[in-house]
């Protein structure tokens, strides 16, 4: 592979991380929903890079579901339902920005020190997506655990699938039918968190998850 | 090289930047007046500010000390020998092995040690406010540009600019991530440093949102000019610093000549006329932020410099 | 070598003339004049022996147990902390003796209206017995050596901190600084007892000679770090430092707070780099986390601080580990077979040893003559001294600057060299100690702006704006003797920060003892005013040329403002917020808490569940508003609460021992001779 190849490609992978810090970073949640995009567009082109680099037609496929699904229609959907619904547009973070910030950081430290022994023997393009892609599924999670507000935590939730096709991007050869797979459960995913968003709100009122957890009489 | 050369080429530096500080801040101003729809003054404006303020009377505190009075100076000349240290135009400066990155950011920390002690010496309250506020700011801003040397001296082998500067220019470094992220953290210092928006507003005085200028709020004629002139310097010098890491093509060399130097100074012209453009479209597309958010900002900038840094390992090579 | 012991018996002798003649007005010129001299004898020897090399002087003393003797030796490691602490000795007496003489006037003149330290008799005797100690464990060569001077030195500067007893706060202080020294003091007991267990001999050649199995390194590494980093102030075994130091009179607390702690960092340096013998990639790893971690932490307490000479000892804890974090360098280096880059790191460790040393001297004596004009450390009740006391805002001025790492002082070159130190991570080759490293650098950087914060602070406050209080606003300007103490160490400060090469290469014989190298190994010579240390990424530093430089751009500048521009001055009253009355400004300036404020805002309220609380009254209501700061320390929450319950646990059970019969307590004893028994026998076997 040429350098220009590897390059490019690791960058791009860095762009999708990057973008993981940003979602973190965010308090409202219509720059949640456009970080998502670009972080989605980011994954579009890595699929794209990979398709054109590697003589894989199959990504191809992957970048446009990509970009149909999580770059456009998701967000959009999503748009409409916090303005439909009269959201709360500011984010409460259960945890200060800064130290989820820190905790991001360790994060991603840590994906390192676990892929980097593990692959020695890898190339070091496989070596380094396994290690992004392992970092921004880490920071979804954290993103879900750290945030209140349902709708940030369905992004962070679908920021983790993003980190799971970035990894299956990365490793050459992987069959497109785990992709369909992946990008269909996200579909799901969404249609059954998108539900799930409508009934709270008729049955509560609110979509603050605090709030919720009181209702069962579970917080405090 | 002649060392006789290198020490023209570095008084040259030291007066070409003093030169075109304050023509790149007219700049500025003109392109951020532009886009919002004014005419805007005239890009010699900020020459004629400085000599308007040098000619008027200096007012002081009743209480103001020796230090009030010498600080302008003090800084001035830290913030100029910083700027002398960049290499512009040619990386063959007589001055470069004297200092290296490292000890640039220190001598700009000096500069800001002493403006902030002398926000305090009046003993009003703005003053207090301001320093206090760049002591936050710069608590946070100076580590992130030392991890930014970090990644950049790890991968360049050097922490001397004018080596940083002939390396990058070789063209072997390729694309890296950690040099991404170190260039989004620097600029995302740089902003904070100069106190542009959306960190601190240099055109604003509501006292509840300045830094920088509740700071300086005491000084008057050619104190003031001064201190303002400093702090064009200082955005000249960042934008310098941006260049001659991240793009430094179009620098002299060793070996050369003259003609080569020359066309080192277009192109520096060039690069601060895109970079001036750059900023003023960046401020005027964006909100200015809460002053308690500038530590998350700040913040950020820290750690993807120090994400930089880790992430030098995981890349080949190094 | 016999010259050194003879100094120090010397300061034996001085203490007990101290102690016979303490009512008479020249004793404490006796002391601190014959204090200074053997201190200045030590040194001078100390400076010759690293000049001109030569072998290691050493002397078996016919003292102490019968068949172990006492051995001393010192050889080029301990030279160079000699001329630490000595240098110390020295200024300090010279402050001390103005010190001692202004509070004596102004406590026979006002009759204890200061809250300063009243001259008490007992300083006289136990300041030279204090430096003895300090002297005696550096060329301690063996164990028992060792550990006795360490105790002494332990307790001569527990009773100083005693002797302001007036003081309500101090038995408190007194209280935990004498149980946290006799933790150290355990550690390193168990440490050398583990040390020696191989073959039972206590002298150091000895336990060098044989290097302990990895283990029992591993547990002495430990103990190390608990021991010495317990006198030095490593986080979280610090809590007794800032509440102890302060509480001496000023020159002890900057013995206290610039040496005793260095003696400390030579006991880690003596036995994890010379009587451990080859380290393991780990040990470093560990104390550079600790140093990171005291570091960062050391300078967000100081931030806190309203108290000078607290916030000073908080800063103390902060360079600490910054030296801390530097050994942790040296030690990873040292261990992956790159002696020349463990050199560098080391150098960087002892340069800012010697650095440290003079600054925070001269910031103590600056707190001092401070307490002496004013009558108080609180930073609330100083401001404008810049005014009242010229000389000492001048001298103090340049140790905030030193201390902030500011070039061209001493402080940012060793910054710079533990940065070029840092930056050789590369050349490591485990994958965690090389991300450690960067995490660590970080720390470091931020510990260094916010130190820089934190003195701004503090100068700022104390030095600049307006009086804060009556006593600040006719503070007087203090004796000769006392700015004298100050300026030598300011002086060094910038001669070592301009000029820091000859001193590093005065350090050359001590690093070869330890890392075999030098740290300009394999370089090609350099002038002597060039800094450019080896390593595998590109430097140089020159503080020579750079304050040249500087001091040409500023006279250009003077004279090319003052030749264009007007030179009018107009005197007038700052604006003061809508305040009436003859110094408006007075009422509204920044006080220390406001001015911590931002940075308690964006670092404190996680670590220290720092909280601004406002109380408001009603509109219509006169009460003024009022705002107070809440803020715990993590490390009384989490460490020493818990330590403070299991001791009061422990005591509370062994309080059944005290009621027992006769029968029973020899049972006891007859049980523990019976274990003791089986052990040997295990043990023989």
């Amino acid at each position: 592979m040429s350098d220009l190849g590897y390059d490019a490609a690791h960058m791009l992978g860095a762009v999708v991380l990057l973008m993981s810090f940003a979602l973190l970073y965010q308090r409202r949640l219509f720059s949640l929903l456009n970080v998502f995009t670009m972080q989605a567009l980011a994954l579009t082109a890595t699929a794209a890079w990979q398709a054109y680099s590697h003589g894989e037609p199959h990504l191809y496929i992957t970048a446009l579901l990509t970009l149909v699904l999580k770059a456009i229609l998701i967000p959009v959907a999503l748009h409409r339902i916090i303005v439909k619904m009269k959201i709360h547009r500011t984010i409460e973070p259960a945890l200060g920005i800064g130290l989820t910030m820190v905790a991001g950081v360790s994060l991603v430290t840590l994906s390192i020190l676990l892929v980097l022994p593990v692959t020695a023997d890898a190339t070091a393009l496989t070596r380094e997506n396994l290690a992004l892609s392992l970092s921004v599924v880490l920071l979804g999670l954290l993103m879900m655990i750290s945030r209140r507000n349902a709708v940030s935590q369905v992004v962070g939730f679908m920021s983790i699938e993003n980190g799971l096709i970035l990894a299956a991007v990365g490793a050459a050869g992987m069959p497109l039918v785990v992709e369909m797979s992946v990008a269909f459960s996200v579909m799901v995913a969404f249609i059954i968190f998108g539900i799930f968003l409508f009934h709270i709100r008729e049955r509560f009122d609110t979509l603050d998850m605090q709030k919720i957890e009181s209702f069962r009489g579970e917080s405090d | 090289m002649t060392p006789l050369l290198a020490t023209l080429y570095q008084i040259l530096q030291m007066l070409l930047v003093l030169a075109l500080a304050p023509l790149l801040t007219g700049w500025v101003r003109l392109v951020k007046a532009r886009l919002v729809g004014r005419r805007g003054p005239s890009m010699l404006q900020p020459y004629r500010d400085l000599l308007r303020l040098l000619r008027k009377e200096v007012v002081l505190a009743r209480n103001a000390s020796w230090l009030f009075r010498s600080v302008p100076y003090m800084m001035f000349t830290a913030i100029w020998l910083a700027a002398g240290l960049v290499p512009v135009f040619t990386t063959q400066l007589a001055l470069a092995p004297t200092a290296d990155l490292i000890a640039l950011i220190a001598l700009l920390g000096s500069a800001r040690f002493f403006l902030a002690l002398a926000g305090m010496d009046t003993g009003t309250s703005f003053g207090g406010i301001g320093s206090s506020r760049e002591m936050m700011i710069a608590a946070l801003a100076e580590p992130a540009m030392l991890m930014i040397v970090f990644s950049v001296a790890i991968l360049v082998r050097s922490t001397s600019l004018a080596e940083i500067a002939d390396f990058m220019m070789a063209g072997a470094v390729g694309l890296r991530i950690s040099l991404a992220l170190a260039l989004i953290a620097l600029v995302m210092v740089a902003i904070a440093e100069n106190a542009r928006i959306p960190i601190d507003n240099p055109a604003t005085h509501l006292e509840l949102t300045m830094v920088h200028e509740a700071m300086v709020l005491e000084y008057s004629g050619r104190h003031l000019a001064l201190v303002e002139a400093a702090s064009m310097l200082k955005l000249l010098l960042y934008m310098a610093l941006i260049a001659c890491v991240f793009a430094p093509w179009g620098m002299a060399t060793a070996g050369s000549g003259v003609a080569a130097a020359l066309g080192g100074v277009v192109v520096f012209v060039a690069k601060l006329a895109v970079g001036g453009t750059l900023l003023a479209l960046f401020e005027t597309s964006i909100a200015k932020m809460r002053v308690f958010r500038v530590g998350e900002f700040l913040g950020g900038a820290l750690l993807l410099s120090l994400l930089g840094a880790i992430f030098l390992y995981v890349s080949r090579g190094v | 070598m016999g010259l050194v012991v003879s100094a120090i018996a010397f300061l034996f002798a001085v203490a007990i003339a101290g102690a016979v003649a303490k009512r008479l007005p020249q004793a404490s010129t006796v002391v601190y004049g014959g204090t200074a001299a053997a201190c200045a004898l030590i040194a001078l020897w100390a400076a010759l022996r690293l000049a001109g090399g030569g072998p290691d002087a050493a002397l078996v003393l016919p003292v102490g147990l019968p068949w172990i003797q006492a051995h001393l030796r010192a050889d080029a490691l301990s030279a160079v902390f000699l001329i630490v602490v000595n240098l110390g000795g020295i200024t300090a007496s010279l402050f001390g003796w103005g010190y001692e003489r202004a509070h004596h006037e102004s406590h026979s003149t006002s009759q204890g209206g200061s809250q300063g330290h009243s001259q008490d008799g007992p300083v006289l005797p136990l300041y030279p017995l204090f430096l003895a100690g300090m002297n005696m464990v550096l060329i301690a060569a063996d164990a028992f050596t060792f550990l006795l001077s360490w105790e002494f030195m332990s307790l001569a500067s527990w009773l100083l901190v005693l002797s302001t007893h007036r003081d309500p706060e101090t038995p408190k202080a007194a209280r935990l600084y004498i149980i946290m020294a006799s933790f150290g003091t355990a550690c390193l007991l168990l440490a050398f007892g583990v040390l020696a267990t191989a073959h039972g001999d206590y002298s150091f050649a000895a336990i060098r000679a044989h290097a302990p199995a990895a283990g029992a390194a591993a547990l002495v590494v430990a103990l190390i770090l608990l021991g010495a980093g317990s006198k030095a102030g490593l986080v979280p075994l610090h809590v007794w430092l800032p509440l102890a130091h302060p509480a001496a009179p000023s020159h002890v607390s900057a013995l206290m707070s610039g040496v005793m702690t260095k003696v400390a960092v030579y006991a880690m340096i003596r036995v994890l780099f010379d009587l451990l013998g080859e380290p393991e990639w780990w040990w470093g790893g560990v104390t550079m986390g600790f140093g990171a971690l005291t570091a960062v932490m050391g300078v967000l307490y100081a931030l806190m601080q309203d108290d000078v000479k607290r916030l000073l000892a908080y800063s103390t804890v902060e360079n600490i580990g910054a030296i801390v974090i530097a050994l942790g360098l040296a030690l990873v280096f040292k261990a992956a077979h790159t002696p020349v880059i463990a050199a560098l790191a080391l150098a960087a460790a002892l340069l800012h040893v010697v650095n440290h040393s003079l600054f925070k001297s001269l910031l103590f004596f600056a707190a001092g003559a401070m307490l002496t004009a004013t009558g108080s450390r609180d930073l609330n009740r100083l401001g404008g001294l810049i005014h009242r006391m010229p000389t000492t805002a001048v001298l103090a001025l340049i140790g905030a600057a030193a201390i902030s790492a500011l070039p061209p002082l001493n402080g940012f070159v060793g910054e710079w060299l533990l940065f070029q130190a840092i930056l050789n991570a590369p050349a490591l080759s485990e994958w965690s100690l090389k991300i450690e490293i960067a995490v660590v650098g970080a720390a470091l950087a931020l510990a260094t702006a916010l130190a820089a914060a934190c003195f701004v602070r503090l100068y700022g406050i104390a030095f600049l704006g307006r009086p804060r209080s009556r006593a600040a606003a006719e503070a007087l300007e203090v004796g000769r003797a006392m700015r004298l103490g100050m300026a030598v160490p300011a002086v060094l400060c910038v001669v070592l920060g301009v000029l820091p090469t000859p001193l590093i290469r005065l350090f050359e014989p001590a690093l070869r003892l330890l890392v075999e190298a030098g740290p300009f190994d394999g370089r090609a010579y350099q002038p002597w005013f060039w800094l450019a240390p080896t390593s595998a990424i590109g430097n140089s530093y020159n503080g020579l040329i750079m304050l040249v430089v500087i001091a040409l751009l500023s006279v250009v500048l003077v004279l090319g403002i003052h030749r264009k521009a007007s030179d009018r001055v107009r005197w007038s009253i700052p604006w003061g917020c809508g305040f009436d009355g003859p110094d408006p400004a007075a009422v509204t300036q920044y006080t220390a808490s406001s001015f911590g404020q931002p940075i308690r805002r964006a670092f404190g309220s996680t670590v220290f569940r720092a909280r601004d609380h406002v109380d408001m009254p009603a509109p219509g209501d006169t009460r003024p508003a009022r705002l107070s700061v809440t803020w715990t320390d993590p490390a009384w929450v989490v460490v020493v609460e818990p330590l403070a319950r299991a001791v009061g646990w422990l005591a509370e059970k062994a309080n059944r021992l005290q009621f027992m019969t006769i029968r029973r307590y020899l049972t006891l004893m007859f049980l523990a001779l019976v274990v003791l028994l089986v052990m040997v026998a295990v043990t023989q076997r």
